[in-house]
């Protein structure tokens, strides 16, 4: 049990301890956790053999084999049933939001046939050899975990019904489990799940290759309205149990003052006025590492204290002096200046056909423009927390993570132990949308506590600390030229984007975006136009580039999405009927052919990008809208339309800008193709909250540095959009689709199309290109 | 110093600075750890309770500010039958996301609708407008107010 699920009264501190919680366990659970144990070894055979399966196909390996601990599937691992008929499902893929914890139960108790209100989750610990990967970025979890979770369910369904066969002696063909029972054709007795729980455990497990799936038509969960969620009761309570919520016995509470300056170092400091605040018990120093940043911790000074507000005023009474390194000068307003030369020069091509340059030195009809993103803080409402003990050796981590393992990995590390000394609890997350794949708040907490002998220690981030020490999202300026034939459609594209890679974060010197940035919306661009040249130049990082939410993707979709409309404006088209005519005829495309060869992980076969998917979704958005509806003066309709992790989205914007430049969103119509949807209410959820986080990229998001040191802090200078802001109606449209169409991503493709969509309806609204980000004060004089 | 505060309809007495917000009295002290941490300036409303009645930012609200008063926090919203049908009306709709800012909406959707038992979109707007949440669920979040206002018109 982790904290996350405990209940606790005012005062009383929950207890933690793994032990005490199987102490309480009814003695047929202890002994299927030991069965679980042995078996955990065969669920890993069952996965090697899929892999070797899956890399039989081609070269390399895809999908979720292709990620470290790939897939294990094997029901002993994920799902308990208990004597009072009540089941278990572990999850292992972190909850933040998504809706993973309600969406792998449902499809294993689907497949199980047990009853949705019996169903309880338990949050997996950090442990990718013995649960698959767990590494929930890159709207990866239900793409790839889908199938292995219905075998879960499935081979254990099975397992109950041999279970109760060998109870009755009869073939296991005579018997059926339904309904949380098996029942017995000939003589109509039964036997509930909790009854048969024990027997069923001693079965094997079936072989991967004969468990029988159910057909879609007999989904009674997947795919349908209305499952309860399965952590909502407890959040409307304010029962729910973050990172940030932890409580341990003797628990001290720490904040780090940290360098204002990436690869800044402690020079001095003078803790006697902190150590004099009530309630501050000592002041610890943490080392700064060498850069690259990686996950580590970036140093600095930790006042550890009674309580948390003691802890931060004791911060306040610090008196440091820092060694600020080579990034002190870091400006990004100097720096928006490198990226525009550096995107006017050539630079390293990753993708050309035809002959760009020639035709642009030719050009008749020359198109050309840049636009701009900043960087981006994710912000998760829940700022970075972490808890940390060391008792007898064993350090336990409480963490709200994207990535438990590599929090586990960051730990032993850390603390010179061996894997199987540190174990990471994974809480629920109040937000992270990439910001807590990288876990140094919780190598803060396993360093803290170790200098304070093994005492648990959290760590708190306040949001001043989090906007200034993100991994921010990188800016990017895109620079676009065409040559337009003469119906007006391209006949020559030139994109450069100059945008630093994340793998600085990892690679100190790395430049420019690799091929798993460039490949997210630029080098994949389905258009018909015959002379095509991409181009990234290598540009530095000054600061820690992370992963926010659809990540290049955001920059690219702006940029291309927003110049497409500026071609059709300049054609004197419609940006409906010109995207469709420069998309073509509905084809599948071999992202290879594109020069994409990394496809977000995925089998080039297996997932093609379907033209004929994007077509329909951009049809279906501006059939919703009401798309060439008049509006008049101040009011627009904008369209884009982009293909991300595997999904289809388009976006129609409506707008209306007010003779001072506000803004109201009367209406969004969201058009998208996932594939099937397992839970279809999460996947608007998804939409909706994407739709509101591509609002705040698009009118407030922005991230500047001075001196090396970030100049936001809080929410009044790094707003976000507000419930008044929102749009008055977001119409979600989701294109229907069976379950032989493999699944696509839905956490983070919505979001791409917003910006464009926005800037484009603001362009038809009022005649401004908005080609910078965000869009701030700039229509406050559109009417002069 | 030593308070005694109101909280959920019980005394409790407790042990801290003066000036220690409200806040980290609940969740460190008292480990009401409902009411979350956002913002720490009053910006985002996580942090949302109710004293007598009003809903206030718990991390820019002294300790000694409140001793005496009756103090609702998001453990107790589900004892007043306005906070029983919003918590419904969240649950119905699915509203919650990530779920980290929903206690302090919840709290400021309480504190509107005994105003304002049949708000407008304008009132929601006002009343709302405080409450952060960075995962989007600004358009759940006003259908729920609605459909909790109907369902307690009904019941009346
Ligand atoms: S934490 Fe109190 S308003 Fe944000
Ligand atoms: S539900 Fe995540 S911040 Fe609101």
């Amino acid at each position: 049990m982790s904290p996350s699920s405990a209940t606790t009264p005012p005062g009383a501190v929950p207890e933690p301890c793994d032990a005490a919680a199987e102490a309480d366990q009814p003695p047929s659970i202890a002994r299927r956790k030991v069965v679980k144990g042995v078996l955990a070894a065969a669920g890993l055979v069952l996965c090697l053999r899929q892999s070797g399966r899956v890399a039989l196909a081609g070269d390399r390996k895809y999908g979720a084999a292709g990620e470290p601990g790939g897939v294990v599937d094997n029901p002993l691992v994920f799902v308990a049933i208990h004597p009072d008929d009540t089941i278990t499902v572990t999850v292992h893929r972190p909850e933040m939001g998504q809706g993973i914890r309600t969406s792998f139960a449902l499809v294993v108790a689907d497949e199980l046939e047990a009853e949705w209100p019996q169903v309880r989750v338990e949050q997996a610990p950090a442990d990718q050899a013995r649960y698959g990967n767990q590494d929930t970025d890159g709207s990866r979890s239900m793409r790839h975990f889908f199938e292995p979770m219905r075998k879960v369910g499935a081979a254990a369904r099975m397992m109950l019904e041999s279970a109760a066969a060998a109870h009755w002696g009869v073939p296991v063909s005579e018997v059926v489990a339904e309904r949380q029972r098996v029942w017995h054709h000939g003589s109509g007795r039964k036997l509930t799940y909790g009854e048969l729980a024990l027997q069923a455990a001693q079965q094997p497990v079936p072989e991967t290759a004969v468990v029988r799936l159910k057909s879609p038509e007999q989904f009674r969960y997947i795919g349908k309205p209305g499952s309860r969620l399965i952590d909502g009761a407890d959040i409307v309570a304010g029962r729910a149990r973050y990172g940030i919520d932890t409580r341990l016995e003797g628990m001290l509470y720490a904040v780090v003052a940290r360098p204002a300056v990436l690869g800044g170092k402690l020079a001095h400091y003078d803790a006697r006025a902190a150590l004099a605040v009530p309630g501050v018990v000592k002041v610890v120093e943490i080392p700064s590492h060498p850069l690259p940043a990686l996950s580590y911790p970036l140093g600095g000074v930790a006042v550890l204290a009674r309580n948390t507000w003691a802890a931060i005023k004791g911060r306040e009474a610090l008196k440091i002096s820092w060694e600020e390194g080579p990034n002190r000068h870091f400006d990004s307003q100097r720096f928006e200046t490198e990226l525009q030369q550096a995107a006017r020069r050539p630079a390293k091509v990753v993708r050309n056909q035809g002959d760009v340059m020639g035709m642009l030195r030719e050009a008749g009809r020359r198109i050309e423009a840049e636009y701009y993103l900043p960087f981006l803080a994710h912000a998760s409402m829940e700022p970075p927390a972490a808890t940390a003990r060391i008792v007898d050796g064993h350090c336990e981590v409480w963490a709200p993570v994207q990535d438990p393992q590599g929090t586990r990995d960051l730990v032993t590390g850390l603390l010179g132990l061996k894997e199987s000394d540190v174990t990471v609890h994974v809480t629920l997350l109040g937000g992270a949308f990439g910001r807590k794949s990288l876990a140094d708040f919780a190598g803060e907490a396993a360093v803290l506590t170790k200098a304070m002998g093994g005492t648990p220690v959290k760590v708190t981030w306040t949001r001043e600390d989090d906007i200034r020490h993100d991994y921010y999202q990188a800016v990017a300026l895109e620079r676009l030229e065409a040559v337009a034939g003469p119906d007006g459609l391209p006949v020559a594209w030139l994109h450069r984007s100059a945008s630093p890679t994340e793998d600085a974060t990892f690679e100190a010197g790395a430049e420019g975006e690799d091929s798993s940035e460039y490949g997210m919306g630029m080098i994949n661009i389905p258009f018909r136009i015959p002379n095509v040249r991409l181009e990234v130049p290598g540009v530095p990082a000054y600061t820690r580039i992370g992963w926010f939410r659809s990540v290049y993707n955001i920059a690219h979709g702006f940029a291309i999405q927003s110049f497409i409309d500026e071609l059709a404006h300049a054609a004197g088209r419609d940006p409906l009927e010109y995207q469709l005519a420069l998309i073509g005829a509905p084809r599948r495309i071999d992202p290879r052919t594109l020069s994409d060869e990394w496809n977000y992980g995925e089998s080039p076969k297996r997932y093609p990008l379907d033209t004929g998917r994007l077509r329909a979704v951009i049809e279906r958005a501006a059939r919703e809208a009401g798309w060439g509806r008049s509006l008049g003066k101040g009011r627009g309709l904008g369209l884009a339309a982009t293909y991300s992790f595997m999904s289809y989205a388009a976006a129609v914007i409506e707008v209306e800008v007010a003779a001072d430049g506000a803004i109201v969103i009367p209406r969004v119509d969201i058009a998208f193709d996932c594939g099937p949807q397992v839970n279809p209410d999460r996947v608007r959820a998804q939409l909706e909250g994407a739709c509101i986080m591509g609002l705040t990229v698009a009118r407030y998001g922005e991230i500047t540095f001075r001196d090396g040191r970030v100049r936001q802090s809080n929410f009044n200078d790094f707003p976000v959009l507000r419930l008044p802001e929102s749009p008055r109606e977001i119409r979600i449209h989701l294109q229907p689709a069976g379950f032989e169409v493999p699944l696509g991503g839905v956490g983070e493709p919505g979001l791409p199309p917003i910006a464009p969509a926005l800037a484009n309806a603001i362009f038809a609204a009022t005649g401004r290109r908005i080609r910078r980000l965000p869009l701030g004060t700039q229509l406050a004089d559109w009417r002069a | 110093m030593a308070f005694t505060l109101r909280i959920n309809e019980r005394s409790i007495a407790v042990e801290a600075g003066a000036d220690t917000p409200l806040l980290w009295v609940l969740r460190d002290e008292l480990g009401l750890t409902g009411a979350k941490f956002g913002c720490g300036m009053g910006l985002c409303g996580a942090c949302t309770v109710h004293v007598e009645g009003q809903p206030v930012r718990a991390c820019v609200t002294p300790v000694a500010a409140v001793q005496g008063k009756a103090i609702t926090t998001i453990e107790g919203a589900g004892h007043d039958p306005i906070g029983r049908a919003v918590q419904a009306a969240w649950l119905a709709l699915a509203v919650p996301q990530c779920g980290y800012c929903q206690a302090g909406q919840i709290m400021s959707a309480v504190a509107l609708l005994h105003d304002t038992p049949q708000p407008t979109d304008g009132d929601i707007d006002a009343a709302m407008a405080g409450n952060i949440c960075r995962c989007g669920t600004y358009p759940r979040i006003r259908a729920a107010i609605h459909r909790a206002a109907q369902q307690l018109r009904e019941a009346r």
